[in-house]
């Protein structure tokens, strides 16, 4: 018999926070009703939201007429951008992005272009960090409507010089926006930016609900058609419960936010020299000190990716890959690609509150066989 | 043993394709056969997965053989046997 489970994709999606469960099926029996309506249910519904928006809002240290409840965290990503590039049209039709953007900010960003606008990627170093010379040259040319830095990344953990990269843009007069899904709930996100997105399941919240932020005096169109919920910037109505849970968790995880990074950083540091310890030719990559608390990735030479998923799952672990076999398109991870690093073999493992030292201590202990099994299999022992 | 041969023109002497190939077979072929070349020599490795461009270069500054340039046709990649 194999022993329990062990979910090591937190930067995915985290298991429910208790306080998500409990908010959430709280509301099941007052939140159905539309808060837009004046009876009786529809004034309960809309105590509720705004109960959430403020909870969610205070957290976040922003006004709550600032912040929208999107559909997903991909969606507050795809509205942050055409809405930020909309608002800017006569400024000029150039987004400048890092080369390590979210899929979702780089889909919006081919839209950009296959509509007649411009994208410009700003590289980063091997280790996943920003090139701050590039971005400060790209976000100063002319005709830059809107620049997307990801807060922290989700592949590889490396940290981005969010500041420093928002002063470049206030010295243009480029409003930035930060992809912060990796940081809401775990960490505090640097000032200066003037849009921001998250994703209520990266903390433990429920799936599909994200967070889209657009401070005062932005410069911000939605790109969608006209509705009036959510301050008009993202339209239908919202999934009130799964809201009311997100914000209920967002703030549970906030308050332990401090605690859980001192308690995960050290798992990640045991990873990172365990990994490269004991698993023959790995690279650990990612910088290993401006770093997520939760999330490590390494490379395992000569190993297909799918078949070292395939191998840890039927041990009970649960990790991703950026390695191309595992993806629907077949193309290794455009972060690894952008950093220059090994794609192949690759294994992402991110943390969460439920995480124990036992569970990594287990996963370390089995990863080395695990890996030398599936070397022996394909005949690359000693190359 | 000699070192590598100065900065010039590097014409391989042997070509492996292994085009239809996908990650990581590319670097294992590549693994195989360069020890098996003198010292100095250079391998084209021709690959037409993605992931080679970026795992090809990875493997050489891993074991410390040097990534001599990709070439378009193929795509190809060229790595000089250093040690």
């Amino acid at each position: 018999m194999s022993a329990s489970p062990v979910h090591l994709d937190a930067a995915t999606a985290a298991p429910l926070h208790p306080v998500a469960r409990q908010a959430l099926l709280a509301a099941l029996d007052d939140g159905w009703a539309d808060p837009g309506k004046l009876y009786g249910a529809g004034r309960r519904a809309r105590q509720l939201l705004d109960a959430a928006r403020e909870a969610a809002a205070a957290t976040l240290g922003v006004r709550a007429d600032e912040l929208s409840f999107t559909p997903s965290g991909t969606a507050a990503a795809h509205t942050a951008v055409l809405g930020g590039l909309a608002g800017r049209r006569r400024v000029g039709g150039t987004l400048v992005h890092s080369a390590i953007e979210h899929s979702a900010v780089l889909h919006a960003a081919e839209q950009h272009v296959a509509h007649g606008g411009t994208a410009v990627p700003v590289p980063v170093d091997r280790l996943g960090r920003l090139d701050r010379g590039a971005w400060s040259a790209a976000v100063g040319a002319p005709g830059v409507a809107f620049a997307a830095l990801i807060g922290a990344s989700h592949e590889v953990g490396t940290v981005q010089p969010v500041a420093e990269a928002a002063a470049a843009c206030a010295a243009a007069r480029v409003p930035l926006y930060v992809d912060a899904a990796q940081l809401v709930g775990r960490s505090p996100v640097p000032p200066g930016w003037s849009v921001l997105t998250a994703s209520a399941r990266k903390w433990g919240g429920p799936p599909g609900v994200g967070l889209l932020v657009v401070r005062k005096g932005t410069r911000w169109v939605s790109p969608w058609p006209a509705d009036e919920r959510e301050f008009g910037r993202t339209p239908g109505v919202v999934n009130l419960p799964t809201v009311v849970a997100a914000a209920a968790s967002l703030r549970a995880a906030a308050a332990d936010a401090v605690a859980e990074a001192a308690r995960l950083a050290p798992l990640v540091d045991r990873i990172r020299a365990r990994v490269t310890a004991e698993v023959p030719d790995v690279e650990v990559v990612g910088d290993p000190v401006d770093r997520l608390p939760h999330l490590v990735t390494f490379s395992c030479l000569y190993v297909d990716g799918e078949a070292l998923l395939h191998a840890l799952d039927r041990r009970g672990f649960a990790v991703s890959s950026g390695s191309a076999c595992t993806s629907s398109t077949l193309r290794p991870s455009h972060v690894l690609e952008a950093m220059g690093v090994l794609s192949h073999g690759n294994v992402r493992v991110s943390l969460h509150r439920e995480t124990t030292s036992e569970q990594v201590e287990r996963f370390l202990d089995e990863l080395p066989g695990i890996v030398a099994g599936l070397r022996a299999e394909a005949g690359v022992v000693g190359l | 043993m000699p070192g590598p041969d100065p900065v010039g023109g590097p014409d391989p002497v042997e070509v492996l394709d292994c085009r239809g190939m996908r990650c990581p077979l590319p670097v294992i072929r590549l693994a195989r056969r360069l020890p098996e070349l003198p010292v100095g020599a250079v391998l084209r490795v021709l690959a037409d997965d993605p992931a080679a461009a970026v795992d090809i270069p990875a493997w050489c500054r891993m074991r410390g053989q040097e990534f001599v340039a990709a070439t378009g046709e193929g795509p190809g990649y060229d790595v000089r046997r250093l040690h």
